[in-house]
């Protein structure tokens, strides 16, 4: 994998949004909380129609035929060239880091390179670029945050979604012992090595019911269908939500910088 | 266990399941592994990690970009500094070498200190059938070898056990009193190693580098039975893989830095032993006889290729089975292979085929934890997704090239996989598929396999986004 130097745009008068399939049939609540905290920082979301899924499940489990098949589908989406953002460092990890290594030396070599480049996770795009300032309008809580394997360590964003929390005033931010370690996720891996995955959560659920917060947040909708699953079915007081959606629940009434204003 | 279950890397789910619900393992473990985390952490604390980390991969990826040359700068020096040198294409072959020199000169017993390469030849088990005993003198090897098992881990081979399994174990098969003092234990198995290293004919060691330049071994160890090793019988063989060469003495400062604190967390370790041939003439101490068997098994193969070459670059620290959370909940035996953990799952399959190490590479959550500490930035989760593509023949545009290739590759996940390309790769089918799977929600089963043994179903929302975006729309 070579580093690609990252220099963050200009905030943009467009951007791509690209919601993922998790969001898309589980999670939904997220995506609209990340276009609507896009739109309130005067942005134009412009949500491509025709796509699916960035073909991350195939990368991981070998298929890359088909996975280059249905990326190859998503290449095509955004035209222009404004900020691609995804509310996912997972996806949006295969998207800037393995696109280039799925299509190199393939004709669709250089829209790939294009279009990783592009990619911004949406908890780094609101602090960096759109260089957002979050009001607090909710009752004090606490919560703990997860922050996933893919968005700490293969887009290197470990602090974005602390970052963001820390503008809540009235928010609490427990950190969770071994905060770094794995949930146990892992796409394909929780089914294909379910007993291995189901100890990684079961001491991701321990240590985070042990921080005292009966709410977690996370930036991936995989860790949090496994962490709040896992906790769900044991019978743990313990709900997570996306953290687009938590920002914008706290934040929805604060005012409109200018652009289009929510629903 | 016994010992033909604990090397069939074929039980990987039943053994990685044993140990899941055996609570004492789980505890060894993840005691260890949560020590040796911090003290690595410790032990780079002022350090430019990145920067050295950097300096590592480039010495070693230098060094395997001119290994043939390096390796015959390497026989060169070594013949010259009176070391004999030998070449082995496999385990096998190696085995053979060391076997002979030891019936050449009518060696009864072997003293060995810690060498994993020793373990990937199953020396000890050749040896024993030729006659000639092999005893393991590293502290944890010693126990591990008490225990008739293998090692667990490839720093510290007992790690699977605490103190007092060791001193049930040492009661049983040594006699020596039970006791939860650490010290008293290792005195006892110091007086028993002491009196093997007076008496055995022949050493035989690992190599940590070997400095083509100058034609020096280089060995690190805490205990100094890697110095008795080679020091006192008068014969020491080392073995090694051909990938350990490095070209310059100065070339191994960076790695030795890196080797120590990412292992141990050690700056550096309490033995550093530099051997450069047999006693010369006026020297009171050292072997008579110095033997180098340089061994392959499946490390030529690796090499052929552009992206698999960077699993040769490894310094055998273990800091990646240190900080993976699979190894941590599984330990070492559970991969049934000579090395276990993260390096193990790229570099096995390679030894034994992917035919027989087929779990191996999916066995991780791809979490990247052991890519990050890496010392010499090894892309651990990319050669994984690498070698997953080869066990299933996934790229008809790299074609797979790993030995056993293809063998996961079956009908019923094939179909599954051209399913999910056939809906993803159509948008109107894809959204047709899921604006009916959002309407028909309440028929969702509510058991999913494997995922729902644990966990809740995810609960399909009564809209997609796509439909939520469209309705807002004027």
């Amino acid at each position: 994998m070579t580093d690609t130097l990252k220099l963050y745009p200009a905030r943009p008068e467009k951007v791509y949004f690209y919601g993922t399939c998790l969001v898309d049939l589980f999670y939904p609540d997220a995506g609209m909380a990340g276009i609507q905290l896009l739109e309130r920082e005067g942005i134009e979301v412009i949500f491509p129609e025709q796509q699916t899924c960035c073909g991350q499940p195939a990368w991981t489990s070998g298929y890359h035929d088909e996975a280059r098949a249905v990326a190859r589908q998503q290449l095509n989406l955004f035209p222009e060239d404004w900020p691609i953002v995804v509310p996912s460092g997972s996806c949006g990890g295969m998207m800037r880091k393995h696109y280039p290594q799925l299509f190199r030396d393939t004709p669709e070599q250089d829209v790939a390179n294009n279009v990783a480049q592009r990619v911004w996770e949406l908890t780094d795009f609101l602090l960096n670029v759109c260089r957002i300032r979050l009001t607090d309008q909710g009752e004090p809580v606490t919560v703990a945050m997860h922050t996933s394997c893919s968005a700490r360590r293969e887009l290197g964003l470990a602090g974005t979604g602390p970052e963001l929390l820390s503008q809540l005033g009235r928010v609490t931010v427990v950190e969770q012992a071994r905060a770094e370690e794995c949930c146990g996720f892992g796409g394909t891996f929780a089914v294909r090595h379910p007993e291995i995955s189901a100890a990684m959560v079961s001491e991701k659920v321990d240590t985070l019911t042990a921080t005292g917060a009966r709410e977690f947040v996370t930036t991936d909708c995989g860790c949090l269908m496994n962490v709040a699953g896992y906790a769900e079915k044991q019978g743990h007081r313990l709900s997570g939500q996306h953290i687009l959606s938590f920002l914008w629940e706290r934040t929805r009434e604060q005012a409109t910088d200018e652009g289009a204003a929510s629903p | 266990m016994t010992e033909s279950n604990l090397t069939d890397v074929r039980q990987f789910h039943p053994r990685a399941r044993a140990a899941i619900d055996n609570p004492q393992i789980r505890q060894n473990f993840r005691r260890a592994m949560d020590g040796l985390m911090d003290k690595r952490r410790m032990a780079f604390e002022g350090w430019d990690l990145e920067a050295l980390r950097t300096l590592g991969a480039s010495v070693r990826q230098d060094a395997l970009a001119r290994l043939p040359d390096l390796l015959e700068q390497l026989e060169e020096q070594l013949t010259a500094n009176g070391v004999r040198v030998h070449w082995a294409v496999d385990g096998d072959e190696a085995c053979r070498i060391v076997t002979d020199i030891c019936k050449a000169r009518n060696a009864r017993t072997v003293i060995k200190g810690k060498s994993m390469v020793s373990e990937e030849m199953h020396l000890n088990h050749h040896l024993q059938q030729h006659g000639i005993e092999a005893l393991e003198s590293d502290l944890g090897e010693y126990i591990v070898q008490l225990a008739e098992e293998t090692p667990s881990h490839i720093i510290m081979p007992a790690i699977h056990k605490n103190t007092g399994e060791i001193s049930e174990l040492m009661h049983e098969k040594t006699g020596t009193d039970r006791s939860s003092d650490v010290e008293y234990l290792t005195a006892s198995a110091r007086q028993q190693l002491r009196e093997k290293f007076m008496a055995a004919d022949v050493g035989v060691s690992g190599v940590n580098f070997a400095v083509a330049e100058t034609g020096t071994l280089c060995l690190v160890e805490n205990e100094g039975n890697g110095r008795m090793t080679t020091t006192v019988p008068p014969c020491h063989i080392a073995v090694t893989g051909i990938e350990k060469v490095v070209p310059t003495l100065q070339d191994m400062s960076a790695l030795l830095a890196l080797l120590t604190r990412s292992a141990t967390g050690q700056h550096i370790t309490t033995y550093v032993n530099m051997v450069s041939g047999p006693r010369r003439g006026n020297e009171l101490d050292g072997p008579d006889e110095v033997h180098v068997v340089l061994v392959d098994n499946g490390r030529s193969g690796i090499y052929q290729d552009d992206e698999l070459i960077d699993t040769l670059r490894c310094i055998r620290c273990g800091a990646c089975m240190n900080h993976c959370p699979v190894y941590t909940r599984v330990g070492g035996h559970a991969y049934g292979t000579t090395y276990p953990g993260p390096i193990g799952k790229i570099l096995m399959p390679h030894l034994i085929g992917l035919d027989e190490g087929r779990h191996l590479p999916s066995a991780s959550s791809l979490c990247g934890a052991c890519g990050e500490v890496c010392p010499v930035k090894i892309p651990i989760p990319d050669l994984l997704v690498r070698l997953r593509q080869e066990s299933v023949d996934g790229d008809r545009l790299h074609p797979a090239v790993v030995n056993g290739h293809g063998a996961k590759r079956d009908w019923k996940e094939s179909l599954a996989w051209q399913t999910w390309r056939l809906i993803h790769a159509n948008p109107l089918a894809y959204r047709l598929g899921t604006s009916v799977a959002s309407r028909l929600r309440t028929l969702q089963p509510a058991s999913l396999g494997a995922w729902t043994r644990y966990r809740t179903a995810p609960k399909l929302a009564a809209r997609t986004l796509h439909q939520r975006v469209r309705e807002r729309q004027p």
